[in-house]
């Protein structure tokens, strides 16, 4: 099996405040893929990007990237890694050029005008690149720190909810930057709330809450795994019970006997057949139906339901 | 392994500086001004009137103090501001992800504060020369000394910036306890002049010294041994380094 880009083995950060922001996690990223992380908010998702990064001092654990161990060779994984945060944290006086060539020069990267204005050109920022980062907008501003993070060209980056805050037609595009990204061998482990961002583009999913990674699988493993069908059929006439013949469907009555609702399946597509199944059932069984809503579960309501079911009873 | 980051401590030194030319008329004309000020006032004005000090023109005497004015406000500030602005933006993210260490962090920016404070003073000493008639004695030993000096408190400044939780802060120890101790440290008059207890007194004042091995390289006279004076700035400087390395050992206010 290929080594990990990155291993993070028994991590924990305690902040001095008593609060245990990461609880034991252990994580490994492989080389070439795009990882999220999802999880609510105060999850520990940044701390885990701070401690990697070197922003977080761990309480405990061992992180090594690139092989290199972050504790005793710090400056050689580093050099390699680039960060996205959260916060829209610019220089507003300095301009954009000067920003992104800056932060080449701080990873110990020789000046290359060609290479910054080639990353100002894919990120749309080289008409710009002579402004004050204080004149951008959000977005803009939010593209800027993109570029700063790959100005030394990192094999692995970090981007800590990196559409927040954008409007959709902006986060669509910032989704092609970090697909052509990932087109050219980088690394990403990105974080969001927005679980649709993770759908379109992740390899694989982490989960995490309350400092502990819940699980960590291949996107389509998991939507195979925790993935469901459900159908709603409105009945012409209420039911009062599940007749035996179709008794076997994992079914249950509501709306007063009204509705139908069936839950089962998986994330392969098992479920529409079965509800295939089901409505020849009712046919056969004289049981009419005006409509039938149907949908497969999706990667939010699979972590929706994870969350929920680790919730600590009251 | 990577060693030292040298163009991490370049880029970071080249910002800096370009960070104070870009409020030149704050950072460099304003203090000018001021100093020009306190010549024509002082060293022209009231200065033709005083008696010499220590063989010294009173003109040319207030130089080294008001120099030292100047370097203790402007390094310190500058450094302290440098490396604050970062924490209270966010935008240290980018210092403490990169790999650069203490060595590079301090050379880029207490370097570029000390520069800053170079310049000021070879700006003072020529803007000295359209007020009174003066000459370096010992100007190796003074450059030098001057150096030292600029460097110490882009050091202190540096401590300062990581210390300070708001812009109050920031501003009080310049205005608050090295300008008075500055003023007071013999700038415009020698300590060997004051009756005791007051000569006791003013000794007990650090900057005095520093005010005094300055005015030493300038004149050959002070009022504490020189040997005294470079002491007790080497011993503030490596106090200074020590507490820097222990703020990036811990991470203390830097990393969470």
């Amino acid at each position: 099996m290929q080594e990990p880009i990155l291993s993070i083995a028994g991590l924990s950060k305690v902040y001095s405040g008593g609060v245990k922001a990461l609880d034991d996690v252990d994580l490994d990223i492989r080389k070439g893929e795009i990882f999220a992380l999802l999880g609510p908010n105060g999850a520990g998702k940044t701390t885990l990007i701070g401690a990697v990064c070197g922003l977080v001092r761990p309480s405990g654990g061992v992180i090594t990237a690139f092989g290199h161990d972050l504790k005793n060779d710090w400056r050689s994984a580093r050099a390699r890694i680039g960060l996205v945060p959260q916060e829209l944290s610019t220089d507003m006086f300095e301009t954009v050029e000067r920003a992104v060539s800056y932060s080449r020069g701080l990873f110990g990267h020789a000046p290359d005008k060609a290479r910054i204005h080639e990353i100002l050109r894919s990120l749309s920022l080289y008409e710009k690149r002579s402004s004050q980062i204080r004149e951008l907008s959000g977005g803009m501003k939010r593209r800027v720190l993109i570029a700063k993070a790959l100005a030394h060209e990192p094999e692995l980056l970090f981007l800590d909810e990196p559409t927040a805050g954008v409007d959709v037609e902006l986060r669509k595009d910032m989704w092609e930057q970090i697909s052509a990204l990932r087109e050219r061998g980088t690394t990403i482990i990105l974080t969001t709330h927005y679980i649709e961002e993770a759908e379109e583009m992740a390899d694989r999913v982490g989960i995490i809450r309350g400092g502990k990674i819940l699980m960590v699988d291949d996107k389509a493993s998991m939507m195979k795994r925790l993935g469901r069908t459900e159908a709603v059929l409105q009945l012409a006439e209420p039911l009062s019970e599940l007749p035996p013949s179709i008794a076997a469907f994992p079914l249950e009555l509501s709306a007063d006997g009204r509705e139908l609702c069936f839950r089962g399946g998986d994330g392969t597509g098992k479920g529409r057949q079965q509800v295939a199944d089901l409505t020849k059932a009712l046919i056969a069984a004289g049981i009419d139906f005006t409509g039938i809503d149907i949908r497969e579960s999706s990667l939010e309501d699979i972590f929706v339901s994870l969350l929920t079911e680790q919730e600590e009873p009251a | 392994m990577i060693g030292f980051n040298v163009r991490g401590t370049w880029s970071i030194y080249k910002r800096e500086v370009m960070r104070s030319l870009r409020t030149a008329f704050q950072s460099i004309l304003s203090p000018v001004l001021t100093t020009s000020l306190y010549f024509i006032v002082f060293g022209t004005v009231i200065g033709a009137r005083m008696e010499p000090v220590d063989g010294v023109a009173y003109g040319a005497f207030i130089i080294p103090g008001l120099l030292m004015l100047t370097l203790l406000g402007e390094t310190t500030s500058n450094s302290s501001f440098g490396i604050y602005m970062p924490r209270f933006t966010g935008t240290i993210y980018e210092l403490l992800s990169a790999p650069v260490g203490v060595a590079e962090t301090l050379i880029g920016f207490v370097g570029a504060a000390a520069t800053k404070g170079l310049i000021l003073a070879a700006i003072i000493l020529v803007t000295a020369t359209f007020f009174v008639d003066y000459e370096i004695k010992y100007p190796l030993f003074a450059a030098l000394y001057i150096m030292l000096i600029a460097a110490s408190f882009s050091l202190f400044g540096f401590i300062l910036g990581i210390w300070a939780d708001g812009f109050e802060k920031l501003g009080i120890i310049p205005l608050l306890i090295l300008t008075p101790l500055t003023f007071l440290g013999g700038t415009f008059y020698s300590i060997d002049d004051l009756p005791e207890p007051w000569n006791s007194v003013a000794l007990a004042n650090p900057i005095a010294f520093l005010v005094s091995g300055l005015r030493w390289t300038f004149y050959g006279t002070s009022d504490v041994p020189i040997a005294l004076s470079l002491g007790l700035t080497l011993g503030f400087l490596a106090v200074c380094t020590a507490i820097i390395a222990f703020i990036f050992k811990t991470g203390w206010r830097l990393r969470e």
